[in-house]
């Protein structure tokens, strides 16, 4: 590097330190100089910072608690998601003796319609074992299923037939 | 003279126009010719009229000519280009008709015998052997006039095609209507053409699988009328019914024995574990056919009273087995395809009719029980509930072509395939009455 420019970098270093190291003082709010004679006005902004945070927990049971499980084709198989869901039936059928519930089967409309019968009362079946294993007594406990013929969705398209293919809870006193 | 033939024809028209419309107003069942073969051309020529008071009670002519027409077989010809019109077999000219290529003529009439009693009589020709092929002469009434032309339409039916008619048969069917105070369920016996539709139970919860007794008189079906399954059996003619099971869990699919004294039925129990049971209609005794932890459902009686077919998913998806009636090991009928179900053998024990999965289409399929070839017979993707007509020639079904269901017919050969268009309602499970004995 020519000898000059070194100069003028050096020099340019020296001065930014300068600027940096100067103390530049806080223009007087009562200098009315400095706000009124251009005609630009300040606002201040609110000086408070952040307050302190907390945790929070994930707490299923604080929920709304669903009363329609959904199942997969050809499936009775509970979808893990819904494990809590029946986690929290269960519960409130052990501590509450004189609540009774109907499950509701039901099947999309596919295929040969007392075979549906036959799917939807083996998905009520799936939840009423896991009920019983999980606290609820066997006459809190009723099953019907409807098969295809209370469809809650019409069409036939996996939309509706996925809507379809559930278990409802009827809770009856 | 003449004013006399103007008022005639006159009165002849308004009847005519009174009959069609009465037709159109009643019927739900509104036919829909989809498919055919090459219909065999037929004369049925109006019958006579002897008029003592009054009008005609029935055109028989057009219900034969419709019978005719609806069997897919015949095309009968219009009145309009018949060249002769005789009530009587003496006055056939058997030139006349064959200039019109028609290969049979109908000719008959209509007599008032009593207040309210007929004589009806008809003759069928064959107009190349210029020779009478059948003439039968009944007694009517008012009432029974319809059922009267039925019946000779079946005469006529069987003596060109050599198969039994089935003119005078009912249907029951399901239909769900949406109403603005939500789902109301019927069920509805109609004559096989749709006329005379009676709506013999109603609900607002779901009506399931209706079954003929085999003497007609009767109907078992399901019902969920109190949010749960139960077993009814219906006495037609006085609508009364007893409720024959309502056990815990489910109550399904009944079927009558072929001696009309037991039921085949679904029972799941408490544990929803569902089997075959029979059920004796007068004791209400039950015993169970079946005992595996897989869904077996749908039972259905053959015709020799021997075995008893059913639905079964115990080797993974539903397939069709069956079981002698008085217990055993079942052993499978179906090995085509995924999904076999609703096993309805035909009358006369040769065909077994079936819920088919084709394709990713649930499609109408028989097997011949012999030969345990499977002939797929229906086209849509929603087909269901197969029936066989007495005659075993012709089976009714339901489909889905839209949002609505509606009813279809089809030979068990395929080759004749209509729709029975429904007018109002969503309509399922159809079943094909037995021969009518009274």
């Amino acid at each position: 590097m020519p000898t000059y420019k070194l100069i003028v970098v050096s020099l340019f270093f020296v001065l930014l330190a300068g600027c940096a190291s100067q103390d530049i003082p806080d223009p007087d709010p009562t200098d009315a100089s400095v706000g009124s004679e251009d005609g630009a006005e300040t606002d201040g902004m609110d000086g408070s910072g952040l307050g302190e945070g907390e945790e929070i927990d994930y707490d299923p049971s604080q929920g709304e608690l669903a009363s329609i499980i959904f199942f997969d084709f050809d499936s009775s198989e509970l979808r893990p998601e819904d494990a809590d869901t029946v986690a929290r039936h269960a519960m409130q059928l052990a501590n509450d003796t004189q609540l009774s519930v109907r499950l509701e089967g039901h099947a999309d409309e596919r295929g040969s319609r007392e075979y549906n019968i036959g799917l939807g009362e083996r998905r009520a079946q799936t939840i009423r074992r896991m009920l019983l294993i999980q606290g609820a007594s066997a006459g809190q406990i009723s099953t019907v299923s409807f098969g295809e013929e209370r469809p809650a969705a019409m069409g036939s398209n996996e939309d509706a037939w996925s809507q379809n293919r559930r278990v409802e809870f009827k809770y009856t006193n | 003279m003449l004013n006399e033939v103007i008022v005639r024809r006159f009165v002849t028209v308004i009847c005519l126009m009174s009959t069609l419309l009465a037709g159109v107003v009643q019927a739900q069942l509104v036919v829909e010719i989809t498919e055919g073969i090459k219909r065999r051309p037929i004369a049925i020529v109006p019958f006579g009229w002897e008029e003592n008071s009054g009008n005609v009670p029935l055109d028989i002519a057009d219900v034969i000519s419709a019978d005719l027409t609806r069997s897919g077989r015949f095309a009968p010809i219009a009145e309009d280009d018949m060249l002769q019109k005789p009530t009587s077999g003496t006055d056939v000219d058997f030139d006349d008709w064959s200039i019109l290529g028609v290969e049979a003529v109908v000719v008959g009439s209509v007599t008032q015998t009593g207040d309210n009693a007929y004589s009806v009589q008809f003759q069928l020709f064959d107009v190349f052997g210029r020779d009478q092929l059948v003439g039968y002469r009944m007694p009517a009434s008012r009432g029974t006039m319809r059922r009267v032309a039925h019946r000779a339409a079946d005469m006529i039916y069987e003596k060109l095609t050599g198969i039994k008619g089935v003119f005078d048969t009912k249907v029951a069917y399901v239909t769900a209507d949406a109403g603005p105070d939500g789902q109301t369920y019927s069920l509805t016996v109609s004559d096989q053409d749709g006329e005379n539709e009676h709506k013999v139970m109603e609900s607002k919860d779901p009506i399931m699988s209706p079954a003929w007794s085999p003497d007609s008189r009767r109907l078992a079906y399901v019902s969920f009328e109190g949010n749960r399954s139960s077993i009814f059996i219906q006495t037609l003619r006085s609508g009364n019914r007893i409720k024959v099971s309502s056990k815990p869990g489910i109550n399904g699919a009944p079927a009558f024995s072929p001696d009309g004294r037991q039921l085949v039925v679904t029972l799941g129990g408490v544990d929803g574990n569902l089997d075959i049971y029979t059920l004796d209609i007068n004791t209400r005794q039950s015993r169970r056919v079946t005992t595996h932890r897989a869904i077996d459902t749908e039972g259905s009686w053959s015709p020799d009273g021997r075995h008893i077919y059913f639905t079964s998913d115990r080797s993974g998806g539903p397939q069709i087995y069956r079981v002698s009636a008085s217990g055993g090991t079942p052993e499978r009928v179906t090995f085509e395809g995924s999904y076999n179900a609703r096993p309805r053998l035909s009358p006369d024990g040769t065909r077994l009719a079936m819920v088919h999965l084709d394709r990713g289409n649930y499609r109408i399929a028989v097997m011949d029980v012999e030969r345990k070839d499977l002939l797929v017979l229906s086209a849509g993707s929603q087909d269901e509930s197969p029936s066989f007509a007495p005659n075993s020639d012709t089976l009714i079904y339901a489909t889905r072509p839209g949002r609505n269901g509606v009813l279809e017919s089809v030979t068990a050969d395929g080759l004749i395939r209509q729709r029975l268009a429904s007018v109002q309602g969503d309509v399922r499970e159809p079943v094909w009455s037995p021969f009518q004995r009274f």
